[in-house]
């Protein structure tokens, strides 16, 4: 019994070892030009490009393998960004991935809701709180509107809200006054 | 006599001073409802403390500060809390946001008022005073006061400035203030001077207002203590701005990204040092204000207002012409359209400014830029529009931002010269916010990327534990094998795992016999 529990001992050891080492090694390759193409990406972690999440497609692009107009989320205006980071050429939006979309948020109706947690576990971002069989909500300020937990939900009791324009979030309007006039 | 110093750039528009400057404050009269919005400082809103049915008096605090850098709100009359509603407020957006609604009583009633000693009491004390009197920058941007008595280990405030200078056309409710209560402003900024740890009080007003001058003046011979200069400056747009009057008074010059309390110096309005003083010294909190009505109107003048008047109901008191087109709260050069008149009269209202094609006929149509660089001569803050013009336009927004967008006062001079007529200050808002967006947007990135990260981290440890857990029992096997000791029934079990599990295979794959 003691040989057991020193085998486990010794195992969870090198385990932590071997963790240790590559977090360590890991972060000494971590590659510049992954990251920087990575904080452009808006980090909905979606997976419309294709990939499992805005990192493994940042990867993607700095080995080559993939375009820069697959991410929805990031829109023209990341496509632009990427184009200039990369010193490529801007292509607008490949359609085979989606469209972009005005950014909304995800509302659980907490009437329908019968609490099965397969939001939760589809949640990238962790934005939903909830137990098992208590009704799920979306933390508004943290959801990126991935919509990952829609196709989850058994009860289709999650919808995508756009996002409201409020005093908060409003912009100065791109001026148009040479338009108007000509009008 | 004070040297004087004089910033670059400037315009001098037509002051129009005349029309609203009658000389006599004007009480509008209390409305039967007010409309008080949560938002009126910059910085974070306020949080309501009271609910529909509540009764309330005059001066009685109805929000409390909605962060570090807020103030409360107060009734501005006595009567009873209609409820808390989403309601217009004066912004260019003419989004709603909430507001706290109360029917007047009619009565009038004060809370119990009661004055202090400021000279007896820690700065941090009526710090805190200031906040609760709900006590901001009455110049338009109603920025906190108490924020700004404040500096940091490496900032001092040795000078506090008055700002009467009053630069943006039409306006005249400082003017006003300074003729009718100059004893009191000064009282006001001995105050703010006393918190912030100031030794001595500079008033700048601009000398096309010598009556302003010499009520000031004359209220500063009055005092003894603290020393306190009240200097005219002269008259050019924008004078009055923050930087600008620190130049051409003390010759101090703060640069890109400074603060004045990095050079010794902090800058209060007038009005501000007035409402300091009927806070603290009265125990009046910051329930009205003088505005200014003026432009298209028949009887233009100065009207003490409560906060949450509607502008509608403010503008009819000065008998509105037919052809008015469109009104802005401030002034010409730097106010905005408001987009419905059915916005209340709040603490950063300092002018409302009736417009008609006659009083401002439309610009021609506007031009390409032809690089005068007329702009440039006419920036106060030594920028060069056109660049960042140029950059706005395209969308190019890092590049604006390099050329210092961010300092840019909005003051409209560049505007004003620009023969090509470019609505300059319009690419620069636009820019601005686009940027701010950006900015939140990249933070919010920035904590989902980091969720993400911390997510799959625990989904990796999750892993490692079922791993460990498994790689310990196949060591627990091992271990009663070894324990099992003798050979033959090491391979009798060897065998029998073998046989397990070609059974299984067989089972998996029939067709393989
Ligand atoms: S589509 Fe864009 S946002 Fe979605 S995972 Fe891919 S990179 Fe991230
Ligand atoms: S709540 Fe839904 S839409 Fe929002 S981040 Fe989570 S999975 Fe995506
Ligand atoms: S004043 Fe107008 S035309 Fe001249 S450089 Fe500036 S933006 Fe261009
Ligand atoms: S609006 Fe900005 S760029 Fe134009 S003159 Fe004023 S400070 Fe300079």
């Amino acid at each position: 019994m003691l040989e057991a529990l020193l085998v486990m001992a010794l195992g969870s050891v090198i385990l932590g070892g071997a963790l240790g080492y590559a977090s360590v090694k890991f972060r000494v390759e971590g590659d510049p030009l992954v990251e920087k193409i990575d904080a452009i990406l808006p980090q909905t972690q979606c997976g419309q490009c294709g990939f499992p999440g805005c990192k493994p497609y940042a990867e993607a692009i700095a080995r080559g393998e993939a375009d820069i107009n697959c991410c929805p989320p990031g829109g023209e205006d990341g496509i632009h960004k990427l184009a200039d980071l990369l010193g490529r050429e801007f292509k607008p939006l490949s359609g085979e991935h989606g469209i972009e979309k005005p950014k909304s948020i995800a509302v659980i109706d907490e009437q329908t809701c019968i609490g099965c947690t397969l939001c939760i576990q589809a949640c990238p971002v962790d934005a939903i709180v909830g137990a098992a069989k208590q009704m799920h909500t979306v933390i508004a300020s943290q959801c990126t509107g991935c919509e990952l937990c829609l196709a989850p939900c058994p009860v289709n009791c999650i919808a995508m809200v756009p996002i409201p324009e409020t005093i908060d979030n409003w912009k100065w309007k791109y001026p148009v006054f040479d338009v108007r006039k000509a009008a | 006599m004070r040297q004087l110093f004089s910033f670059t750039g400037g315009v001098k528009p037509a002051s129009h001073k005349i029309e609203s400057n009658r000389g006599v404050v004007i009480v509008a009269p209390l409305p039967n409802v007010l409309v008080v919005p949560l938002r009126q400082n910059a910085g974070l809103p306020s949080r309501p403390l009271v609910q529909a049915g509540d009764k309330v008096l005059k001066g009685q605090t109805i929000a409390g500060p909605g962060g570090s850098i807020s103030v409360a709100i107060h009734a501005p009359t006595s009567g009873t809390v209609r409820g808390i509603e989403t309601h217009a407020i004066p912004h260019p957006s003419g989004l709603l946001a909430p507001c706290v609604v109360i029917e007047a009583d009619g009565e009038d009633r004060w809370i119990d008022r009661k004055p202090i000693d400021p000279y007896a009491l820690p700065a941090d004390e009526l710090r805190a005073r200031l906040r609760d009197a709900g006590v901001v920058g009455l110049g338009g941007a109603a920025f906190p006061s108490f924020v700004k008595t404040q500096h940091g280990p490496t900032q001092r405030i040795d000078t506090l400035i008055v700002n009467g200078a009053e630069c943006e056309p039409f306006i005249t409710c400082d003017d006003l203030l300074m003729r009718t209560q100059a004893g009191q402003i000064l009282e006001g900024a001995a105050v703010l001077a006393h918190i912030a740890g100031a030794q001595r009080v500079v008033v700048g007003i601009e000398d096309n207002k010598p009556e302003a001058v010499a009520a000031m003046t004359a209220a500063a011979g009055k005092r003894s203590g603290l020393p306190v200069e009240v200097i005219a400056v002269p008259t050019r747009y924008p004078a009055g701005g923050e930087k600008q009057l620190i130049r051409v008074l003390t010759g101090i010059e703060v640069p890109f990204g400074k603060l004045p309390p990095d050079y010794g110096v902090q800058c209060f309005n007038v009005a501000t040092a007035y409402a300091t003083a009927r806070a603290l010294l009265h125990g009046e909190p910051m329930i009205s204000r003088l505005v200014t009505v003026t432009g298209n109107v028949e009887r233009p003048g100065n009207f003490e207002v409560r906060i949450g008047m509607p502008i509608a109901d403010l503008v009819a008191l000065a008998g509105p012409k037919a052809d008015t087109d469109r009104n802005l709260m401030g002034g010409p050069m730097m106010g905005f359209a408001l987009p419905t008149l059915d916005a209340p009269v709040v603490k950063a209202t300092n002018c409302i400014l009736a417009a008609s094609k006659a009083l401002f006929p439309p610009p021609g149509p506007e031009m390409p830029c032809i690089r005068c660089g007329a702009c440039a001569r006419a920036c106060p803050m030594d920028l060069q529009p056109f660049e960042m013009y140029w950059f706005s336009r395209a969308k190019i927004l890092g590049k604006a931002q390099e050329y210092h967008l961010f300092d840019c006062i909005e003051c409209g001079c560049c505007a004003y010269v620009c023969p090509s007529r470019i609505p300059l200050v319009d690419y620069y808002r636009f820019a601005k916010s686009e940027i701010r967006a950006r900015e939140k947007e990249k933070d919010a990135a920035d904590v989902a990327r980091l969720r993400y990260e911390f997510r799959l981290e625990r989904e990796e440890r999750d892993k490692q534990e079922k791993a460990a857990k498994l790689a310990a029992k196949a060591a627990e096997t091992k271990a009663r094998l070894a324990e099992a000791g003798d050979a033959d029934d090491k391979k009798a079990m060897i065998a029998a795992a073998v046989a397990r599990t070609q059974e299984q295979k067989a089972e998996e794959n029939p067709s393989a016999e």
